[in-house]
């Protein structure tokens, strides 16, 4: 690990003031579970480490009728453990399916929609995108990209909770680079495909912040989360998706359907939603949704079992948040 | 000098009664130190630059820019440009992480920072690891072709062409077989991934290296850091209380331990020097592959008549692989024709590991058996059974088949076989889920290594022995302190254990399964002679026979009058000034020991459910039936077994060496990618200690290997017998399973 500068700011201009436009000079330390690693492999080697945990504003949740506001620094297990939350258990699932207490209870919200991908490649110092693609594309891909690979970006965004909150409409709260600028908007748009070494997995500038998650009521809204898991451990999942349901009697009348570890972002699925509007939920329309949402997907040279994995996490998803059996583990 | 012995079953205090490990307080809370936790003033770190190309040569190794690094204290170049004759070469690097240089600092950071700094001059060469594609290998000349080995019932006339003869005779054995399976099956390489890696703290004292080495052999390995380092091994002092994990690959100094042993001299400060976990995967130590095309012809009963199959696989840049003698595994058909193919691939060298061949050799044959039984619509259970008459070594005074025949039933008993089996891919499916049975059978040696132990005893009634020993979690004190304590009537806490240490009489490696094998019988014979010699002073004293004398609760006291005797402090006292010292020693041998035997069976059956829809495998139920002889210590025993059949689940369901193709780099060589199970992936583990009055009989056989070798096997079987497919190459990932159930096959 290179040697840096380290501080420990209480409030968020403090932390907003102590960050470098330049990429790569300086980086957040929440729970640390991913970026210390980092540093330690020489793959992350910021001058100053800027610890976000002591600013009280970026942690904690709260509802009221408008929805539920959570701040970016706090953890996963206090989420996995808040009654506000009892009308989301696609994020409790989600958390529950990290089933490791240390990563629970020292991972963040903020850290957990951040953390950099998997990519052998990426972590073996090869950079994110490993020679435009070509090495994974070439390479081991098994875990790889199934949609949205065309470009030089391969990998599966790591995120396990991204899914399930794109799914419930969720939007971020942007701070930075001055002291008074902030900005909203939805999650989804939160996460971008980069395009070449310098950009990261998401639209954050390096001297901006990532405060809060702004979750709309969920009351109305049927919502559960699949991750397809080798096991029973901490290890990421081989594919995973998120449905948020609302119905009309027994007829699904809107939608939301997000696919995670398929793409270089969580992967929003127009074409599954579109199945499923207008009937009722059962093995054969989950089926049929999970069918629709894989219709184009793109695997490597190596990976086409998780198309198959992607389409049963979605029919899974589907028969979960409307409370029904899904068949299988 | 004593008859050796040990009691009868069944009137022993100690031995075969669960004992908790007597060093399990310091290992749970951490008090226990591993050659990891010394810490020592003034001491340095030290770290490998790894060769981050998997095949090369190194034409420069610049250190300058290393050297001027804040905290780094020496740098260390380990490839060298003359062949030691004044011939100049460039040194070739055959596989990715190989050692090049060395770098020693005052924090960690600072070695990482300095090796990060060193500059190479790199040729790239061809990279071969696709260890599993014959026809790649051949093609990229990769490979090392073995002669068929030929054994046949029909003997050819004395003017016919052997192999000639051999290709019709096979054909008509195929031919007159009721059925014949084809099918091709595989294990993929895997590594140790031991919990401490590799490695040292060490320094030197004058002339003297003391060394905290991380090892599965206090008593020798000492000698390999002399011949590194061109000194002798009486200048060379190894400890090592505890080790983190060996499997079979801790046997060495290794480069690493020498040259952090020449930055020690060289700097007069004690060095730290173990592997990170990349590395630690990389170098040291792998397992080796085993890719297998089988076709194998039985009659109608399922009894093989023909064994006929071309195997390959790696262990790394020497070709090698899975040994032909156990093809196919345990059972000897009449008719087998075999042939081993090694594979040159740019990667990791071999290690033992846990069972050398065997897990490998299992599982690409015993999946063959059971194809037999799902093409014959039969169960697994009699396919097995049936064949066990071609199994051949008897092992001492038991025969082999009658063992397994005998777990088999307990077995089965344990697992509800009878009750659950159905025919392969005949199973009532719940949604997407099927359930299966598999079995499988091993064999292994194991019995003692040459041990030699000094025992003491002091007329404060004090006892304590020596012997330069180690625990690599077979609870080889625990074992020690129990034969002792059996012997002299005492409980466990009266005797104290020192092993760990090479200045200590030498006590055989721990590989093979030989452990507490040969500490019992070093341990059982000391303490049988020094009984002897106290007895002899009692007996004087009481004016009382000595062969009448025992030692019980305590006392030394008359057989048949308990109260003539007298209390074991009272009988040291006898000693008068002097500790009674006795060496025992036991030197492995064809000679039969009453102590100590060789050769074991062992049968495992597996539950499993199968995810159809998602190829994932659960672990329902494991049961695993062994006979090693006489048990010392029932409690450590069952943990080894827990052990060994939690690793079998490992490499049978997650573990496996990822390569890249290209450019032969390690690519899951860290543990957050190199996956293995945690608790909820094991299920249900039964384990049973096969121990009748026959095997108690034979004395200690030990078992620390026996139990990692059928899982493989037994699961894959399981799995086939859930889908009525068969999943060919191990580990059975969710994306195997997928894409065998897309292309069908065997089961």
């Amino acid at each position: 690990m290179k040697a840096f500068d380290y501080a420990a700011p209480e409030h968020e201009a403090g932390i907003l003031e102590l960050l470098s436009a330049t990429p790569g000079e300086t980086e957040l330390l929440a729970g640390g579970t991913d970026l210390v690693g980092l540093m330690k492999k020489l793959i992350v080697n910021p001058d100053r480490v800027v610890n976000i945990m002591e600013v009280p504003t970026l942690r904690g949740i709260s509802a009221d009728s408008t929805g539920v506001t959570i701040g970016a620094t706090t953890r996963l297990d206090e989420i996995l453990d808040a009654p506000e939350l009892d009308d989301y258990p696609s994020i409790k699932q989600a958390i529950g399916g990290i089933a490791s207490p240390q990563l629970q209870q020292q991972g963040t919200l903020g850290g957990e929609l951040c953390q950099r991908p998997r990519c052998w490649y990426f972590r073996s110092g090869h950079g994110l995108l490993a020679n435009a693609g070509r090495m994974v594309a070439q390479g081991e891909n098994r875990f790889h990209a199934i949609f949205g690979n065309s470009g030089p970006a391969k990998f599966v965004h790591a995120s396990r909770l991204s899914p399930a909150l794109i799914a419930l409409g969720a939007r971020v709260r942007i701070a930075g680079p001055g002291p008074h600028e902030e900005a909203i908007l939805p999650l989804e748009e939160f996460f971008r495909t980069p395009r070449h070494e310098g950009q990261r997995e998401h639209v954050l500038a390096p001297d901006q912040l990532l405060t809060h998650v702004y979750l709309p009521p969920a009351d109305a809204i049927a919502n559960a989360a699949y991750e397809v898991r080798h096991g029973s451990g901490p290890d990421y999942p081989l594919t995973a998706a998120a449905a948020a349901l609302s119905f009309n009697g027994p007829v699904v009348a809107a939608a939301r359907i997000v696919l995670g570890h398929v793409a270089p972002t969580p992967w929003v699925s127009r074409p599954a939603v579109k199945v499923l509007v207008g009937r009722i939920v059962n093995r054969d329309t989950a089926r049929a949704a999970g069918e629709a949402a894989v219709s184009e997907a793109t695997p490597l040279s190596d990976n086409g079992y998780k198309v198959r994995l992607a389409q049963v996490a979605v029919a899974r998803a589907i028969l979960l948040a409307a409370g029904l059996d899904t068949g299988g583990f | 000098m004593a008859e050796y012995s040990w009691p009868a079953q069944g009137s022993t205090a100690l031995v075969g009664k669960e004992q908790d490990r007597t060093d399990g307080i310091e290992k749970a809370t951490g008090t226990a130190k591993y050659a990891y936790d010394q810490v020592f003033d003034k001491m340095l770190f030290a770290k490998l630059l790894g060769c981050p190309h998997a095949h090369c040569r190194v034409k420069s190794i610049d250190v300058k820019a290393a050297e001027k690094v804040p905290g780094v204290v020496h740098v260390a170049v380990m490839k060298k440009w003359d062949d030691g004759k004044g011939k100049e070469i460039v040194p070739e690097v055959r596989w990715q992480g190989d050692h090049l240089a060395c770098v020693a600092a005052e924090s960690e950071a600072a070695a990482a920072l300095g090796v990060a700094a060193i500059k190479v001059e790199y040729e790239e060469l061809d990279v071969f690891v696709k260890e599993e594609d014959l026809e790649a290998a051949k093609e990229a000349g990769r490979t090392n072709e073995g002669r068929p080995d030929v054994q046949m019932e029909a003997e050819p006339d004395e003017n016919v062409d052997e192999s000639e003869f051999a290709d019709q005779e096979f054909d008509r054995l195929f031919k007159e077989a009721a059925v014949v399976v084809e099918g091709d099956y595989g294990i993929h390489s895997i590594t140790h991934m031991c919990l401490e890696p590799h490695g040292s703290t060490l320094y030197w004292d004058d002339d003297k290296l003391i060394v905290w080495h991380s090892t599965q052999m206090v008593s020798g390995v000492g000698g390999n850091f002399a011949e590194i380092l061109g000194i002798t091994a009486g200048d060379v002092e190894i400890h090592c209380d505890y080790v983190g994990g060996g499997f079979g690959s801790k046997f060495q100094a290794n480069a690493w331990g020498g040259v952090a042993a020449e930055i020690s001299k060289a700097t007069g400060r004690p060095v730290k020097m173990m592997l990170d976990r990349d590395l630690e995967l990389k170098i040291a130590g792998s397992r080796p592959s085993g890719f297998i095309k089988v076709k194998v012809g039985a009659d109608s009963e399922g009894v093989v008549t023909v064994w006929d199959s071309v195997h390959w696989g790696t262990a790394g840049a020497n070709g090698g692989g899975v040994d032909k003698g156990n093809i196919p595994y345990v059972f000897n058909p009449p008719n087998r024709r075999r042939k081993q193919i090694g594979i040159v691939t740019n990667t990791g060298p071999e290690q033992a590991w846990r069972a050398p061949h065997h897990p490998q050799a299992c599982a690409i044959t015993q999946t063959a058996y059971d194809d037999i039984a799902a093409k014959l619509g039969i169960s697994s259970y009699d396919v097995f059974l049936r064949n066990l008459a071609s199994v051949a070594p008897k092992k001492q005074g038991v025969s082999m088949a009658e063992t397994y025949r005998e777990q088999m039933e307990i077995a089965a008993r344990l697992i509800d076989w009878k009750a659950k089996w159905h025919p392969h891919g005949k199973g009532d499916a719940d949604g997407s889920i099927v359930t299966g049975l598999g079995m499988a059978l091993h064999t292994w040696g194991g019995g003692g290594h040459n041990s030699k132990c000094l025992l003491k005893v002091h007329p404060d009634g004090g006892v304590e022995t020596f012997l330069g020993s180690q625990d690599i979690g077979t609870g080889t004190r625990t074992a020690i302190g129990m034969v002792v304590a059996e012997t002299f009537g005492l409980p466990l806490s009266a005797v104290k254990v020192n092993i760990g240490s090479s200045t200590y009489p030498v006590s055989g490696p721990s590989g093979g399964s030989t452990t507490i094998g040969g500490v019992s019988e070093s341990n059982r014979r000391a303490a049988q002679d020094a009984l002897e010699k106290l007895a002899g002073l009692v007996a004087d004293k009481l004016k009382v026979d000595a062969a009448n004398l025992v030692a019980k609760d305590g006392r030394i006291q008359e057989k048949d009058n308990a109260d003539n005797g007298m209390s074991w402090k009272d009988a040291c006292r006898l000693l008068g000034m002097e500790t009674l010292e006795v060496t025992g020693e036991f030197k492995r041998g064809p000679k039969e020991s009453p102590l100590s035997s060789i050769q074991v069976g062992g049968v495992q059956m597996a539950e499993v459910a199968v995810d159809r829809e998602t190829g994932v495998v659960r672990m329902e139920k494991f049961v695993a039936v062994q006979d090693m002889g006489l048990v010392i210590n029932p409690k450590t025993a069952k943990s080894q077994m827990y052990g060994a059949v939690i690793m079998g689940i490992a490499y049978a369901l997650f573990e496996e060496r990822i390569m890249d193709a290209k450019t032969g780099a390690f690519l899951n060589c860290e543990l957050t990618d190199y996956r293995l199970p945690r608790l909820g992936d094991i299920g249900e583990i039964v384990v049973h200690l096969h121990e009748p009055e026959s095997e108690y009989n034979r004395g200690v056989v030990g078992l620390g290997e026996p139990p990692v070798i059928s899982p493989g096997a037994a699961i894959s079987n399981a799995v086939a017998n859930a889908l009525g497919v068969r999943v060919p190459v191990l580990p059975l990932t969710p994306k195997r399973v997928l894409e065998a159930l897309e292309k069908g096959g065997n089961a």
